[in-house]
């Protein structure tokens, strides 16, 4: 018994050089080395300020003049308040299928499309543009959630709803290799080419 | 069927009948000690912690060391993650100055990730520093699923007639041989794939919206890997794999999907090769498949469908998308929920307390049953410990003493069997009777009406199968959980294992009786209906009533379009 003591002790020890250090600095290190921008977190810049990762979705919800991603349920570590796509605490809404509160919320945000959107009707409204994600932080929507909004955009902004929907048409990214998963824009990107097309200096840096 | 659903059903599925009889061969030609690829770079390894430890490669134990080193190292694993837990404030590797955890979330952390649940009452993200991310909990991702293999390896050892083995070696073998160079492969590959993996600190951006956010990092990739190669689930953020930060394309979470179902099923068709019936194997796999294809269904075409009350709203498409993530498409979300909880990885890509009823039901299966391929070593235990309960239920109708692999089957191994076979039912049903029956219990409800007695029952599931994946909305966090999950997950994980390694063991030392005319084959079409027959109605019988009133109340509800304020 003493000596299985010993043994499994000395055992976690070489156990924990070979695969808590020797694994995790290896491989830090080969992905520093082969592919450091993924590495890094895959970060987006403007003018040289890093304003995103890629993956990783951000709320526009405050702003008309942005496209909108999907709701989310992540709130503030402090106050325990709603504070959509905080990335420092990934959660999804938990809300059940029979629960009340998750009809009220999505009836909540069908009205703010309607009220926000000109000639825009309910059946129009994707459900996933509707219904919370499971992070918090999807960065994605599908195509026919970003064209709805065009009108909104295209109002404050001031730009023709066709140069609006050529902009969103270019910002589709396909399935992975083609098949996996479905086409969709990823509304972070799809903001930062706005913001070029209304800001030309930025884009040119 | 969308062509995305289709082809990757076709790869994940595909992939991994294809690849369990190479893996399979692989690992029956390491724990044989016969030469393969590896040997070359390893063998130097290993023989240096042998050499270290006075273990040589062909030594042996009894079922009982084998029982007691596999315990005790566990312990100490134990204890050495609740003390770095306990003091993360002052060890290195910490950018985000995150302090010292309490005594109660340690002790979850610490039972939960030694006993491979993996059960989360908190969010990496805001709780752990990266030294106890990655040399804490990422390193007991390593080894709790390596001492879970090696039992199961004794096991199959002791089925086919050999000696147990040592538990020293066959731990170090699974990691050096499996785990490890499978993890930096797996590794990198979702590092190519966007999955950060860097000890630099929170990303600070300022956003076009003009708010500031901050983007948790950190070595993330190789976490993931092993993560799932293990069955582990432990997420490093709270939203585990559907935050886009671990499981950022729906490639990689195919590839998380594969990895964790890779080891488990070969380690079935190494089973077949232990004991020369390899027919046995694939009749095992094959129950094991039709219960797995059966989940599969059960969860894509509810969510397909979606939600009657949502639906009766009129919005464009109807698919239930509440808690789930865009990018995998609903058929990378259902093989992963389908793998995850088949593999009893309990990782999740979704947020299970959103999923329809007859969903929930699917998820409750994998974890009831924990033998749809399970965990690698121990879904195989299981899935044995049914087959013996079937050859026994067999014998009694046909009044013949029952056989398996030429040994007779007895009292002794089928008291021991029951043992391990009861106990499930009764931390999962005690358990749930006791959050229901006290005020701490009920405290930690979130959704109303059924589904409420639903999130409880999964948490006791869940730890009891050391799946621990969560309905989300649950109180994880309050000291009830905390401790009464905590110790479902002890007792899930040592006790039936224990008593499993005993039946091994018993069997290894009868005699071996002559195959007759009336010897029950265990490699027919036949015995594949008796099997999972006897799985369900043995299943059915345990926990109907209680899925009576969750799920299915649930269900019926909801098609009547009946909401709960």
């Amino acid at each position: 018994m003493l000596l299985t003591l010993k043994r499994a002790v000395i055992v976690t020890v070489l156990l924990w050089i070979m695969l808590a250090l020797g694994f995790t600095f290896v491989l830090v290190g080969l992905g520093q080395v082969f592919f450091p921008y993924q590495a890094n977190g895959s970060v987006v810049t403007v003018q040289g300020r890093p304003i995103a990762a890629r993956h990783v979705g951000q709320y526009f919800g405050n702003r008309l003049q942005y496209f909108w991603g999907r709701p989310s349920a992540t709130v503030s570590l402090t106050t325990g308040k709603p504070q959509p796509y905080n990335a420092l605490n990934s959660a999804p809404s938990n809300e059940g299928p029979t629960n009340a509160v998750l009809l009220h919320d999505i009836q909540r945000r069908i009205a703010r499309y309607l009220h926000t959107t000109p000639g825009l009707t309910v059946g129009q409204i994707p459900v996933s543009l509707v219904e919370s994600s499971g992070s918090g932080l999807d960065p994605d929507i599908t195509v026919q959630s970003a064209l709805i909004q065009v009108p909104r955009v295209a109002k404050y902004t001031g730009l023709r709803p066709a140069r609006l929907r050529q902009l969103v048409r270019s910002q589709v990214l396909p399935p992975d290799l083609g098949v996996f998963g479905p086409s969709r824009i990823n509304v972070v990107l799809l903001n930062v080419a706005l913001y070029q097309l209304l800001h030309p200096q930025s884009a040119a840096q | 069927m969308t062509v995305s659903t289709v082809a990757t059903w076709v790869v994940v599925i595909g992939g991994l009948l294809l690849l369990c009889k190479p893996v399979g061969i692989y690992l029956y030609r390491v724990f044989t000690f016969q030469p393969t690829l590896l040997d070359r770079p390893m063998k130097p390894l290993e023989n240096g912690i042998f050499r270290v430890l006075h273990v040589t490669r062909d030594s042996n134990m009894s079922a009982v060391e084998y029982g007691v080193a596999f315990v005790l190292t566990n312990l100490v694993w134990g204890i050495m993650a609740y003390t770095l837990l306990r003091i993360q404030g002052i060890l290195p590797f910490n950018p985000e100055h995150f302090g010292n955890l309490n005594a109660g979330l340690s002790f979850n952390t610490a039972a939960s990730f030694v006993t491979n649940t993996n059960w989360q009452a908190y969010s990496g993200e805001n709780t752990m520093s990266y030294f106890s991310q990655f040399a804490v909990l990422q390193f007991l991702q390593f080894v709790t699923p390596a001492s879970g293999a090696a039992a199961g390896l004794a096991f199959v050892r002791g089925l086919s007639g050999r000696q147990l083995g040592n538990f020293f070696v066959d731990l170090t073998l699974v990691l050096t041989r499996v785990l490890l160079p499978l993890a930096v492969l797996f590794g990198l590959a979702f590092v190519a794939l966007g999955v950060p993996d860097t000890l630099a600190p929170y990303l600070h951006v300022h956003t076009l919206a003009g708010q500031s956010q901050v983007i948790p990092r950190g070595p993330i990739a190789g976490w993931e890997a092993i993560e799932h190669l293990g069955q582990n689930g432990g997420g490093f953020t709270g939203a585990n794999s559907a935050n886009p930060l671990e499981n950022p394309s729906a490639l990689t979470n195919i590839l998380q999907s594969l990895a964790m179902g890779l080891v488990p099923v070969a380690f079935f068709y190494m089973f077949g090769l232990f004991t020369g019936k390899k027919r046995l194997a694939w009749t095992l796999i094959a129950v094991a498949g039709t219960l797995f294809l059966t989940m599969l269904a059960m969860i894509y075409f509810p969510e397909s469908a979606g939600n009657p009350i949502v639906n009766a709203l009129g919005l464009s498409g109807h698919a239930n998308m509440v808690g789930k993530e865009l990018r995998f498409g609903m058929g990378g979300t259902s093989i992963f929920e389908t793998s995850t909880m088949a593999f009893t990885t309990g990782s999740v890509a979704s947020a299970q307390d959103s999923f329809l009823p007859i969903s929930s039901l699917a998820f409750f299966l994998g974890m009831f049953l924990n033998m749809v391929f399970g965990g690698k070593g121990v879904g195989l235990l299981n899935m044995l410990m049914f087959v013996i309960l079937t050859i026994f239920l067999m014998g009694l109708m046909v009044g013949r003493t029952p056989e398996f692999l030429g040994k007779k089957i007895e009292a002794k191994e089928v008291s021991l069997t029951s043992v391990a076979f009861l106990l499930h039912p009764l931390l999962i049903l005690v358990g749930s009777a006791l959050a229901v029956a006290t005020p701490a219990g009920l405290a930690g409800v979130f959704n109303p009406g059924p589904h409420g007695l639903s999130e409880i029952l999964y948490g006791f599931t869940s730890g009891a199968a050391n799946n621990g994946s969560a309905m989300g909305g649950l109180g994880a966090s309050l000291p009830f959980y905390e401790l009464a999950i905590g110790i479902v997950m002890i007792i899930g994980r040592y006790a039936s294992v224990v008593a499993m390694l005993l039946v091994g063991e018993s069997l290894l030392h009868k005699k071996a009786v002559p195959q007759t005319s009336g010897t029950m084959r265990t490699d027919t079409p036949l015995f594949w209906g008796v099997l999972l027959g006897s799985i369900v109605i043995l299943n059915a019988l345990t926990f109907f009533p209680v899925m009576a009133l969750g799920p299915l109340a649930e269900h019926y509800l909801l098609v009547a379009h009946h909401v709960f304020g």
